[in-house]
């Protein structure tokens, strides 16, 4: 038969009027689009291989390029779409697995689309938050059930609290581990981090020695490869998160393949260099929440109860019983990661159909916590495609204490969700080790664009909640009033814990 | 005095600070018609040098003692006082190409239209030098010495 290869996606379109033939196309693109043909004078772009990273039209200094989705010539109809259609084609030319980086990129319901936030109307008067002051300080870790103040000579706080991480802003960099991103996107992150005051996450691979100096604004992670982890480690961090899944591919391990395992990402990660990293599934010491407490109680021991510990899960079916479980096995906050999540490399099929959105999560979680009385116990971080500060200020009225984004620190660097980082070959020098590409990413402009991006954030934050009237992001947290439902089901909004627009307090 | 410091490990081998630098030097000081309308095509006074993934963009260093300077026999190399940057006087220069045989950097060439030689001028007049200015990745920056 004849050979049938799925058509490509791209078409790239220059303008010969405008290409003066400087061949930066052709010595940037990773995956060989471009070509100067010398006989011709031309620059000849195979559109096929071209994977959408747009990173050639950002290079062009004549905008000479502009690279197109085209349009898929199939017979298309609304059950055998292009996109099926392609993937049988793949799957019976390769007999494997689709593998896809990124988050969930179908149409399930985008319920901050659907949500709505109130202001206040001459009954409440609304801030001007450039004239008054307003506070987005945010402490993730366990506060105590109640607080004696006391002293005859005046009021002191008496019960000892927790150790707290102290966030400038609610949001946090999620975890994206060294070997999935660069040296210099880890570095980054991590500079951001600590120069915003918030935290950023090393992922399950380790924390490169470099990095060390960064300690006080890091999480650092136990996942169930167990990668570079040791006591140093582990009392290097501000805090440990124990991940158990992943938004984007809950239920499965993960699979650094051996090429990306240079020298020094064998030397953080403790495994030789060269071979393959994998993650198990499940963590082959943990069935229960028993098991689970026997690690968090473990790790607090090896800090000696100086860091708070977390626990990171997917959203699934049973989330809300399961993060109970977690705080009553002793966890400081727990961190749900939704379906739109991402990743360096998933199975389609999981990426595109396993998990719940954050948004349900994010409500029916800090519900059961609020009903069974021990939300006071641990922090609600949730992570899953945050992708501007309406969705971060929908999270904390739902009921988070502070949202974790990789996506969007991604796109700010550079990234255009091309959703291939597992081939290794990202342009933009952030989701590869090779190092003609890691070069790409200039970790000092990458610093100042994720700040710029925290800043900007947290000003529009301020600006939406002085519209409310809210000064504090404190009196905001599990404010559900302040959120209305937009064509949602009753079910929805049930689930929501929110009310239908037009349905006054 | 200041000088462009080159960043190697943040230089990307994408020759923009190249054609910028040309254009800058050139008759119209426009991409398109720079490349597309000039005779002789404009020539950069920056190269990249590349070995395998190492690269970086070098120009003239201007050098606190300057053997071009010395090399001249015309006196057409000359420091300039106020910017303290190595200039050529294209009105002076014979074509000997002493200079280029002394240069320990390599950075200065030939001119293509003239006999004269060509080297970086920090574009004077500018406020930041055109391959520092164009740099994607800040692998060339201005700084004072």
């Amino acid at each position: 038969m004849v050979k049938s290869t799925p058509p490509f996606g791209f078409a790239i379109k220059r303008d010969d009027e405008k290409c003066i033939r400087c061949q930066a196309c052709a010595r940037m693109c990773s995956n060989d689009v471009h070509a100067y043909d010398a006989e011709k004078d031309i620059i000849v772009s195979d559109s096929t291989k071209c994977v959408g990273c747009h990173f050639c039209e950002a290079i062009c200094p004549t905008s000479a390029l502009t690279v197109e989705r085209t349009q898929s010539q199939y017979r298309e109809n609304f059950n055998w779409t292009a996109e099926v259609i392609n993937d049988i084609k793949s799957q019976a030319g390769s007999g494997g697995v689709i593998l896809t980086g990124m988050g969930c990129d179908k149409p399930y319901t985008n319920y901050w689309d659907r949500i709505v936030l109130n202001a206040s109307q001459v009954t409440n008067p609304s801030i001007d938050p450039l004239r008054e002051p307003m506070e987005l300080k945010t402490f993730i870790g366990r506060k105590p059930d109640r607080i004696e103040m006391g002293s005859p000579e005046g009021p002191k706080l008496e019960t000892e609290i927790p150790h707290q991480l102290e966030l400038e802003a609610p949001i946090m960099f999620s975890a994206m581990s060294y070997g999935s991103i660069s040296y210099n996107a880890c570095f980054a992150l991590a500079r951001a981090a600590s120069d915003f005051g918030t935290f950023w996450n090393t992922g399950e691979g380790g924390l490169h020695r470099d990095f060390y100096r960064y300690g006080p604004r890091t999480i650092v992670q136990v996942a169930s490869g167990r990668f570079g982890v040791t006591r140093e480690y582990l009392n290097t961090g501000a805090a440990i998160e124990i991940k158990i899944g992943q938004g984007a591919k809950p239920g499965i391990g993960g699979h650094l393949p051996g090429e990306k395992v240079t020298e020094p990402i064998s030397e953080t990660r403790m495994i030789p260099a060269g071979t393959d990293a994998l993650s198990p599934a499940p963590h082959h010491d943990i069935y229960s929440i028993e098991d689970l407490r026997q690690l968090i109680y473990a790790l607090k021991e090896a800090t000696r109860y100086r860091k708070p510990v977390g626990v990171k899960i997917a959203a699934v079916h049973n989330v809300a019983p399961i993060s109970s479980g977690i705080v009553r096995a002793g966890a400081d906050f727990i961190v749900i990661d939704g379906m739109r999540g991402g990743t360096g490399a998933a199975p389609k099929v999981t990426r595109d159909n396993v998990g719940i959105p954050i948004e349900i999560a994010t409500a029916v979680v800090d519900s059961r916590l609020r009903e069974e009385g021990i939300r006071n116990q641990a922090s609600l971080v949730v992570a899953g495609g945050f992708r501007k500060s309406s969705d971060v200020i929908k999270a904390i009225a739902l009921g988070a204490d502070a949202v974790y984004v990789a996506t969007s620190a991604l796109v700010a660097m550079g990234c255009t969700i091309c959703q291939k980082c597992y081939t290794g070959k990202c342009n933009w020098g952030i989701a590869t080790q090779d190092p003609y590409l890691t070069k790409r990413l200039n970790p000092e402009i990458a610093t100042r664009r994720l700040k710029n991006l925290l800043r900007a954030w947290s000003l529009e934050i301020k600006e939406m909640m002085g519209g409310m009237g809210i000064n504090a992001i404190e009196s905001l947290r599990g404010n559900r009033e302040q959120l209305r439902g937009v064509g949602l089901s009753e079910m929805e909004l049930k689930m929501l814990g929110i009310k239908s627009v037009g349905e006054a307090w | 005095m200041k000088k462009i410091r080159i960043r190697e490990k943040y230089c990307m081998g994408c020759r923009l600070c190249e054609i910028y630098c040309a254009v800058q030097h050139s008759k119209s000081k426009d991409l398109v018609k720079a490349y597309r309308g000039e005779y002789p095509k404009p020539v950069p006074r920056i190269l990249v040098e590349e070995k395998d993934y190492l690269s970086f963009a070098i120009q003239c260093r201007h050098c606190e003692d300057a053997p071009c300077i010395g090399a001249c026999i015309t006196g057409a190399m000359s420091r300039d006082p106020k910017s303290g940057a190595v200039l050529c006087d294209e009105n002076k220069c014979v074509g000997c190409w002493m200079c280029i045989m002394m240069c320990p950097f390599g950075v200065i060439g030939r001119g293509k239209e003239k006999k004269v030689i060509s080297k970086c001028d920090l574009c004077v007049g500018e406020k930041e030098p055109a391959c520092v200015k164009n740099c994607p990745n800040e692998a060339l920056v201005l700084e004072e010495e």
